[in-house]
């Protein structure tokens, strides 16, 4: 389907990407945003609180962060395409409902702008420290998708493919931006709605009386088909286990296949839903794997590398979870080695080194957060990488 | 002979039944005047929407068949705020308990009722955590005994009355589960009010509650707040305090009129934007 044209503000702009951010919720057809403020990502809720009124939206600033993500995922049963924004402390907070939201499949939008933990920590100043917690964060066995933007451009178009992802899929969907790529202000193209892709929710029309919230339908990729609170479907939906009824059921065989399930539906389609971006790695014999704001500063890193005649290539992550395995896996029969930059004391990397298992080197150049990596502190890495 | 159909099937999951509530519990009876007063106030049932949080009372929205969603531990107010104002034209109604509403989920309260949400919150007040094993509520009495106050309570309870005026609830009121008829008709005038609507059911845990402070069984622990009632309509909400054993006021203390926030958001951007702006709970719709 093409966007709404109501939201989409066509044309060349100068944006940072907090902004840039709302921008994309508002094409993609968020109507409904619940938020509590927080530094570094307050601006793209007074982004949107500025431009709802005019398209239709509604805009509700609650009293906290429990309050905002529970309810967006209300709004989201009432048929609207909803979001909430945070940073590090309200993330915790969101934990909670974040696992209602997976285990009930409703499809949100939260976006982090990360600051540096823990705690109150750094708030006006960067991290990328909150990976894991957006994988791990909420209690129990489930999957999310997190999409790792590094750029204003990024952060409209992947806050549109995060609304079409957690449609598709009935799931929440984190846009893991970071303090840096918030408030960095770069060319920002926005095209007409008619040349925009929105994914909205497949909704389920038959009888009234057989509908069955979590029954999977055949060639529906594990993701049963949703009905909006007053369609007249007078359905029920639990955080308890339930069976396909929604109805609770205290036992371990429903347990597996409820649990079971909202892992496939995400691992199983993990092709569909993985994008990363590949910088020179045809014959590197080293390569960089980063994302968000330490990639921006990778590439400077790399340039110094060649400038010295190394064999160094990027892989960026651009979705974070579902992890890129498949590929990571391919590079690392490939390479001598990779090497994880991240904004954290080493998160990203306990996955990279899962996935190349012992099939190459793997190193790893921590930052605490606060600033970015020096590029000659990667490079330095890449050198003896390299070795 | 057909089996004669039960007069609330076209309201209760019958397919859920028998529910897990003790024999005795007040939540049962709470479920029946609400079934009643759904048929009473005459509103689609296609467009009503039922938000329990979690423990005994929060498993009332498991049993209504209706759009009902069971949610997270004190949230099912902001659960309701977002499914209300997403689409105004439901009718959003959150039954849950006391510890659920107003302990872990106080601020919620006080906040949708500041705002003026048009949810309705029912209530259901035992006086202690029933789901986990009888602990110590924000609403138990001092000195009643509850497993995590074996010594007796001695904590200030809270006044719901008073704290849902207080927050700026439009309607408040408070029934026992033995009123079947009043509570019932609140519960009408909650679900036709505009604005948050605020009712409390003193309702017996005769498994847990009453037990552990020797109110007998759920007959006896109704037996008293026969005797113990009052009915004071329009009472001043400060002197509502329910003591251990002593009288229990009840009526409708509030009925008020005040901007929901659908109508204030519409007023202000009305103002601000004139013609360029589509009242949103027109729109919505
Ligand atoms: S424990 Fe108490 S509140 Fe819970 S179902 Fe039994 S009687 Fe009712």
């Amino acid at each position: 389907m093409k966007a709404d044209a109501k939201g989409v503000l066509t044309g060349a702009h100068y944006l940072d990407g907090d902004h840039a951010c709302a921008e994309g919720a508002l094409a993609a057809g968020c109507r409904f945003f619940a938020g509590y403020p927080i530094t570094p990502s307050t601006e793209v809720a007074e982004r949107i609180a500025s431009r709802f009124p005019l398209v239709g939206g509604l805009f509700v600033q609650m009293e906290d962060e429990l309050a905002s993500m529970a309810a967006i995922l209300g709004a989201s049963w009432a048929g609207k395409k909803s979001m909430t924004v945070t940073s590090g402390p309200g993330f915790s907070l969101m934990m909670e409902n974040i696992g209602l939201g997976a285990m009930t499949e409703t499809p949100c939008v939260i976006v982090n702008v990360q600051r540096g933990g823990p705690s109150t920590g750094l708030p006006t100043l960067p991290g990328q420290q909150d990976m894991m917690q957006a994988r791990w964060g909420s209690h129990g066995d489930y999957e999310i998708i997190a999409v790792v933007p590094n750029s204003p451009q990024e952060c409209f178009d992947l806050t549109i493919e995060a609304f079409n992802l957690s449609e598709k899929y009935r799931v929440p969907v984190m846009v893991m931006m970071d303090e840096c790529v918030g408030h960095m202000t770069e060319r920002v193209d926005i095209p007409a709605a008619s040349e925009l892709e929105v994914y909205n929710r497949k909704l389920y029309d038959g009888p009234k009386d057989q509908y069955l919230p979590y029954k999977v339908e055949n060639g529906n990729g594990q993701v049963p088909l949703m009905a909006n609170a007053g369609d007249g479907y007078r359905f029920h939906i639990t955080g308890l286990t339930h069976d396909e009824r929604g109805y609770p059921a205290m036992n371990a065989e429903v347990q597996q296949q409820c649990v079971s399930r909202l892992m496939d539906k995400i691992t199983g389609n993990a092709a569909d839903i993985c994008r990363y971006e590949e910088h020179r790695l045809k014959g590197a014999e080293v390569v960089v794997v980063t994302y968000g704001i330490s990639s921006r500063v990778t590439m400077r890193a790399i340039e110094l590398a060649q400038a010295k005649g190394l064999s160094v290539g990027m892989f960026r992550l651009i979705t974070a979870w579902p992890f890129p395995e498949k590929r990571i896996k391919e590079l690392a029969e490939k390479v001598k080695s990779l090497v994880m930059v991240e904004l954290n004391m080493g998160q990203m990397v306990h996955e990279l080194e899962r996935c190349v298992a012992g099939r190459a080197k793997v190193f790893l150049s921590p930052h605490a957060g606060g600033w970015v990596h020096d590029p000659d502190d990667i490079l330095k890495l890449i050198q003896e990488a390299a070795k | 002979m057909n089996e004669a159909a039960h007069p609330m099937e076209s309201i209760l999951r019958m397919d859920r039944m028998p529910h897990i509530w003790c024999p005795g519990c007040g939540i049962g009876t709470v479920v029946t005047a609400f079934a009643m007063a759904l048929q009473q106030a005459g509103i689609p049932l296609d467009k009503i929407a039922v938000v329990s949080g979690i423990g005994c009372s929060g498993r009332v929205a498991g049993y209504i068949k209706l759009d009902s969603f069971h949610t997270t531990h004190g949230r099912a107010i902001p659960f309701a705020t977002g499914l209300k104002l997403a689409n105004p034209e439901l009718t959003v109604v959150v039954i849950s308990g006391d510890g659920d509403l107003i302990a872990i989920g106080g601020n919620h309260f006080i906040h949708a009722a500041r705002r003026n949400v048009d949810i309705k919150v029912f209530c259901i007040n035992n006086f202690n955590y029933a789901m986990t094993g009888g602990q110590l509520g924000p609403t138990t009495p001092e000195p009643a005994i509850t497993t995590t106050s074996p010594y007796g309570a001695f904590e200030n309870p809270f006044n719901l009355p008073f704290l849902a005026e207080g927050s700026g609830a439009v309607y408040v009121a408070r029934w026992t589960a033995l009123h079947i008829r009043r509570l019932t008709k609140s519960m009408t005038e909650a679900l036709l009010k505009k604005g948050f609507s605020f009712v409390e059911i003193i309702a017996p845990c005769p498994t847990l509650y009453s037990r552990r402070n020797r109110l007998g069984d759920g007959l006896d622990e109704l037996r008293h707040y026969h005797d113990k009632s009052v009915i004071k309509h329009g009472a001043d909400t400060r002197e509502l305090d329910i003591s251990y054993r002593d009288k229990i006021v009840m009526g409708k203390f509030v009925d008020r009129e005040r901007p929901t926030f659908v109508e204030a958001l519409d007023k202000r951007f009305t103002e601000v934007f004139g013609k360029k702006y589509e009242p949103y709970g027109k729109v919505a719709t």
